[in-house]
């Protein structure tokens, strides 16, 4: 195992009932990497996901993240890393600094270090001058930065973002993805998916899941090689075009 | 060519935020029609108001002729509506679903099976599951089965294609080209420029405001020439290398490259040895062309 993975996993697998979701995955991710775990829709992305997070007990297989087993630790791996799900969403009738602090709590932040925290992340994103404000109220765009805000808000090693740039416009996609690559450059891992191909080209190394398995894994100058693709789109189309799963 | 959809100075608030103000808009008949723009822009609120599921505050809109106010019963019965969010009833199966949808149009579902045949015959692989456990690509195929199930004459899509693979998406939009060639018109909003481009015409919306309305190739050619492609073995410090620097008017992330909008002045090679002096390795920069994509940032910047 590389010294520097923040996540290991081997021959991780999932099954419901007579369904495999996930089907016997190795990788690993190193510390401050940028990982794009892409896949066609129902190939079992989510469902590894919430294995990594320690939601969801895998069937079979091991793995290790930030430290911690997925299986036997659950707890731990908890405190130590984010976790922003395609229908995160901050509780509207509170203000966003309430909300910050709802979430530093429920991470079990302490106390003293909850202020100043909020007040490096609202200068960092940007946010002085909404912190007073109701979460219903703040613009459209700016809603994926305070959930990437609430969901780091403990400093976690590992952030788990699952299509957090679903349905958002192009502006406001590459504003989220320099937060992901400032959090990158201060040493948080992230691991990320997206359905937008080109967000794929930003990652360090990418991953594409077909029916369970994951089918390819490389950096994404390496992979557009191997497929003789001149993107990301392109490679994606042949690696996914076979899966039967459907959804 | 008639219209299919005129709009005429449509407004809507919801108590002092201006959703739509003053939209005008005509969709021909049989078009593969975009509309694009910023989340918040207006476009789900001129769904709602093409569906006759809102009434505008000013303004008028008819479609195929008929006024969304006086016929808004005729208007339902002739075009079919897929929401932004799945509004399908979760807990009914897969035929179920159908079954519903043709009873409240009154129409069977052999009557029309023709038009959602190439739709629906992945789902039909499993009658019995329930809505609520299909995922991404599945929903939105039995959403559009059940949008057309009355072979409607006009298509309303509020971005369809959210959080739906790349694969399926080039599938969904094949659909689409095989519709529109049946003659039903299709207005599609998304926030993939790649579809975009796959429109006859779109029309750019912000602030609830068109602001262009053009086929995405002269849209593009709009932008002028000052575009280059930038990269370097260290892409995050090339992007806010490149943002310091007079000359570069706008720089973005665009794939595996940078895009880099440039004003006169503007010398590629003296720039790549600006930046190894600074350290950066690998540099590359070369011209590039501007695509709707781009168009969308420099509005969206601007407004």
């Amino acid at each position: 195992m590389d010294e520097n993975a923040v996540i290991s996993v081997k021959d991780l697998t999932k099954r419901f009932g007579s369904f495999t979701a996930v089907d016997r995955i190795s990788f690993e991710v190193r510390q401050g990497e940028i990982f794009g775990f892409l896949g066609a829709n129902g190939a079992g992305k989510t469902t590894a996901i919430r294995m990594l997070c320690g939601l969801s007990r895998p069937t079979s297989g091991s793995g290790q993240v930030a430290g911690y087993d997925i299986t036997s630790q659950p707890e731990e791996i908890k405190r130590r890393i984010g976790y922003m799900s395609q229908k995160f969403s901050l509780y509207e009738d509170l203000t966003v600094t309430e909300n910050l602090t709802l979430f530093a709590t429920i991470y079990g932040m302490d106390r003293k270090l909850t202020g100043p925290r909020i007040g490096e992340v609202s200068a960092t994103l940007g946010m002085d001058g909404m912190m007073n404000t109701l979460a219903r109220d703040i613009p459209v765009g700016w809603k994926q930065k305070l959930a990437f805000a609430a969901t780091t808000i403990h400093r976690p090693e590992i952030v788990f973002l699952d299509e957090p740039t679903g349905g958002v416009d192009p502006l406001t996609r590459r504003k989220f993805w320099e937060i992901i690559y400032r959090a990158s450059s201060e040493g948080m891992t992230v691991f990320v998916t997206t359905h937008y191909l080109d967000e794929a080209e930003y990652c360090n190394r990418i991953s594409i899941m077909v029916d369970g398995h994951i089918e390819a894994l490389d950096s994404p100058a390496r992979l557009k090689k191997r497929y003789g693709a001149q993107t990301i789109d392109e490679v994606f189309r042949i690696v996914a075009k076979d899966a039967r799963r459907g959804d | 060519m008639s219209d299919a959809i005129v709009t005429e100075g449509i407004s809507k608030k919801y108590g002092n935020i201006t959703a739509l103000d003053g939209v005008t808009l005509s969709v021909p008949s049989g078009m593969l029609f975009g509309l694009i723009g910023p989340d918040g822009a207006g476009k789900t609120t001129l769904y709602k108001i093409l569906s006759t599921l809102l009434l505008p505050d000013n303004g008028a809109a008819t479609i195929n002729g008929m006024d969304i106010r006086r016929d808004y019963r005729k208007i339902r019965a002739s075009i079919g509506y897929m929401p932004e969010r799945f509004s399908l009833y979760p807990d009914l199966t897969v035929s179920e679903n159908l079954k519903f949808f043709a009873s409240l149009y009154g129409v069977g579902i052999r009557d029309n099976f023709d038009l959602i045949a190439p739709v629906f015959s992945q789902l039909a692989k499993f009658p019995d599951r329930r809505a609520g456990a299909l995922s991404g690509g599945m929903k939105q195929k039995l959403a559009l089965s059940c949008a057309l199930i009355h072979r409607p004459k006009v298509l309303l899509l509020d971005e369809p294609t959210t959080g739906v693979d790349a694969v399926s998406r080039n599938e969904f939009w094949a659909m689409l080209s095989t519709l529109r060639e049946k003659g039903i018109t299709i207005l599609v909003s998304t926030s993939y420029m790649d579809e975009a481009q796959r429109c006859e015409r779109i029309a750019m919306i912000d602030r609830g405001r068109i602001l262009e309305v053009n086929t995405p190739g002269r849209l593009a050619a709009g932008l002028g020439r000052n575009f280059y492609n930038a990269s370097a073995r260290e892409m995050y410090p090339l992007l806010q290398a490149l943002r310091t620097f007079p000359e570069v008017k706008n720089c973005y992330t665009f794939g595996a490259t940078l895009h880099v909008v440039t004003a006169d002045g503007f010398d590629a090679a003296s720039t790549v040895r600006r930046l190894e002096t600074m350290g950066l390795t690998d540099v590359k920069i070369y011209p590039a062309t501007g695509t709707v994509e781009d168009l969308f940032i420099k509005l969206a910047e601007n407004g």
